[in-house]
């Protein structure tokens, strides 16, 4: 006992422990009790902590990356006749022409709606953005809409759009060639008239990347699709050489200085940092084997080189957990080597190794290192793939990729685009957890 | 019965050679790493009858019995010198594929270890990966076949599809046993089959024993002398990795030659 104070008389000098009552703690339990109730604060503490960064996370995400998710458009009826895209075709500011057909039918339209509003060309074109340009781009592609009346859906520039989901204040605005304090008493009377709109921007899911000045258009479908082909290489590739490679080292292989050797270097490899894989990819994949740049498929054999690491061990130490007495009572009964392995290891580490293999998966999943190396960031994907092969060799974008890209662009309104994409992303990932989860349940509740 | 047949007075048997012997060891070294675990060990195992090994732990009893069907094999850092025969096949030869070997010398181990499947698969699997069944129909016979042999065919019959691992300890080693003979081997190894489980299924799995013997050679590693006692026909003490006596079950424990034998039998060491 070194606490003197707490025992005075009652340690006799033998050093016999003196019998005392049950119902009156010692100096030496009260130590230990209270050294076990400081233990759980603390845990307790560390766990509230732990939760409390995790609410701000999702806090933050959810409220910075939900404006991503609506949109305020303008919507129009137009018809616009094959003598009217002619003339405008024969002009020299063939854009100003589609505006000024543009303006007549929103003149038209707000007549019948019954709306009297006072504005210029020039307000609706702060707006609305370039309203000729993008009528011309249509019309141009779509020749044969000639004659037929087309519904329009404008979205509003990035900063009107801002003031109807809360990014922008009124008391922000200073009158500047892009944004007029006037522009949003005209913009306010347009949303009570029912002619301009917020709803929910489905482009912003299945759409495409539009470039820098466009970020009502922005969308991040193309590369959830790059993701999802990046995906498929990495699963294909790294799922049967990852578990074969396990299988044979766990199983098989002698147990010398090399497969030690190899089992050092495994584990030494899932540390590595993912832009060194990067590098690596730049270099064989791109440089050496001469496979195309920013293609899914040279992202996914860089992510399965980074994930094959994490994979194995994942897969050894399912393999690892399996009882031997399963292998003796194979071999007892005369299967061989492969047959007790086939037949009954495998199937008992297959919960452990489907959870690694999808953790190794959304672990790829998130990664943006390496595809910085390999041209996958910056890329504006335009569009969908054709078909499934150029999935694969065809530039594209992946997620994490297009987060950061929409994240060093200037215009806010990507920023806001950047954490709605980090919400898609998180979902993917969420899922992809679950699935794990209910994997393993599955296949341990079969026996 | 065997035992009316030998003389009651018989000396050790080591070096007997008898007409039904099944296994023939001469000289046989095991060696883990740089231990010595089993010394020149020379033993004549006969057909058709109980062999048990006994002797304290550590003694080398199991790892002799693991030498029979080259189960030591898994062990990359054991190493088996001597002679091992079979019916006069070597089974340490070059040409013996042991895997072939272990469906001839079946082997039930200390801790029951259904696999993780249902009944019928458990038994069904040894003739499934030998291909002794050519339809669905000799499958289930011989399924049915062993569990009878194992006396516990009327236990589960009505649940073949329920898994293996469900039973209790005692119908788990008796699917155990069943599953071993279902290959049809010539030789059974048992390792402690009975330590982990009740006096009850002890005694269950005991009697079946003695049937087993009407057509197999059964060589039963035991922890318990009564138990030897009872089941075994022949007996062999093993301490520190000797041989030390080898002869009929009754003249070990009623007459042991070696001082070590009847220290053991008497409770003075082990």
């Amino acid at each position: 006992m070194t606490d003197a104070t707490a025992s005075t008389p009652a340690a006799p000098a033998s050093g016999r422990r003196q019998s005392i009552s049950l119902f009156r703690q010692d100096a030496h339990t009260k130590r230990r009790n209270a050294a076990e109730t400081r233990f759980k604060a603390y845990g307790l503490t560390a766990v509230l902590v732990g939760l409390f960064f995790l609410i701000v996370l999702f806090g933050s995400i959810i409220s910075n990356g939900l404006p991503a998710f609506t949109r305020t458009v303008v919507e129009l009826e137009l018809t616009l006749t094959q003598e009217q895209y002619e003339e405008a075709e024969s002009k020299l500011l063939k854009t100003g022409a589609y505006r000024d057909f543009f303006i007549a039918a929103f003149d038209r339209e707000l007549e019948e709606r019954g709306v009297e509003v006072e504005y210029d060309a020039a307000a609706l074109e702060r707006i609305l953005g370039k309203i000729g340009g993008n009528l011309r781009e249509f019309y141009t592609a779509n020749e044969d809409r000639l004659g037929q009346p087309v519904d329009f859906e404008l979205s509003t520039s990035s900063r009107i759009d801002g003031y109807f989901n809360g990014r922008l204040k009124r008391e922000d605005v200073r009158d500047s060639r892009f944004l007029m304090s006037t522009d949003l008493d005209l913009a306010d009377e347009l949303y009570a008239a029912g002619i301009m709109k917020s709803d929910f921007n489905w482009n912003f899911i299945t759409g495409a990347d539009s470039g820098v000045d466009n970020p009502g258009g922005a969308g991040i479908g193309a590369s959830v699709v790059g993701s999802f082909f990046m995906m498929i290489v990495v699963l294909v590739l790294s799922l049967p050489i990852g578990v074969a490679a396990s299988i044979y080292l766990e199983e098989f292989a002698p147990k010398n200085r090399w497969t030690d050797l190899i089992e050092v270097n495994i584990s030494n490899l899932a540390a590595v940092p993912s832009i060194v894989f990067g590098i690596l990819g730049l270099a064989v994949f791109i440089q050496f084997a001469g496979l195309p740049q920013s293609a899914p498929l040279v992202g996914g054999l860089v992510l399965t080189l980074m994930t094959l690491p994490t994979i194995i061990i994942s897969t050894r130490a399912s393999l690892k957990s399996v009882p031997p007495s399963i292998r003796d009572a194979a071999l007892g009964v005369g299967a061989s080597k492969m047959q007790a392995v086939f037949h009954h290891v495998l199937p008992l580490a297959m919960p452990g190794i489907l959870t690694g293999t999808i953790i190794g998966l959304a672990q790829a999943l998130g990664e943006t290192a390496p595809l910085l190396l390999i041209g996958m960031v910056g890329f504006v994907a335009r569009g969908y793939p054709d078909g499934f092969v150029s999935g694969f060799t065809e530039a594209n974008s992946a997620m994490p990729a297009q987060i950061y890209t929409w994240a060093a662009r200037a215009d806010a309104s990507f920023y806001e685009k950047a954490w709605g994409g980090i919400i898609i992303l998180l979902l993917f990932l969420m899922t992809m957890n679950i699935i794990a989860i209910v994997l393993r349940r599955r296949f341990e509740r079969r026996w | 019965m065997n035992m009316t047949d030998m003389p009651a007075t018989a000396e050790t048997v080591t070096t007997m050679t008898s007409p039904k012997s099944k296994i023939t060891a001469k000289n046989v070294e095991v060696f883990y790493g740089d231990t010595h675990a089993i010394k020149d060990v020379d033993v004549e195992i006969e057909d058709r009858n109980v062999t048990a090994f006994i002797g304290p732990s550590g003694c080398g009893k199991s790892t002799f019995l693991r030498c029979l069907n080259r189960m030591n094999d898994t062990i990359d850092i054991c190493r088996v010198e001597g002679r091992i025969e079979i019916d006069g096949e070597d089974i340490y030869d070059k040409k013996v594929d042991p895997v072939q070997l272990r469906a001839k010398v079946g082997m039930v181990f200390q801790k029951p270890n259904p696999f993780p499947k249902s009944i019928y698969d458990n038994i069904a699997y040894g003739p499934r990966i030998h291909g002794l069944a050519r339809s669905k129909r000799d499958l289930d016979d011989i399924v049915e076949k062993s569990l009878r042999r194992g006396a516990i065919w009327d236990e589960v019959k009505d649940r073949l599809q329920e898994p293996g691992t469900g039973l209790s300890g005692g119908q788990q080693q008796r699917l155990c046993i069943a599953r071993a003979i279902a290959t049809e081997p010539e030789v059974l190894l048992m390792d402690e089959p009975c330590s982990a489980l009740d006096p009850i299924a002890t005694d269950q799995v005991e009697n079946l024993i003695d049937e087993l013997r009407q057509d197999y050679s059964v060589v039963i590693v035991t922890h318990s002398m009564q138990q030897a006692a009872r089941v075994s026909q022949k007996t062999a003490f093993f301490h520190l990795g000797n041989l030390v006596e080898y002869g009929e079950t009754d003249q070990i424990f009623t007459n042991p030659q070696d001082p070590r034998t009847e220290s053991y039998i008497s409770g003075r060491i082990g």
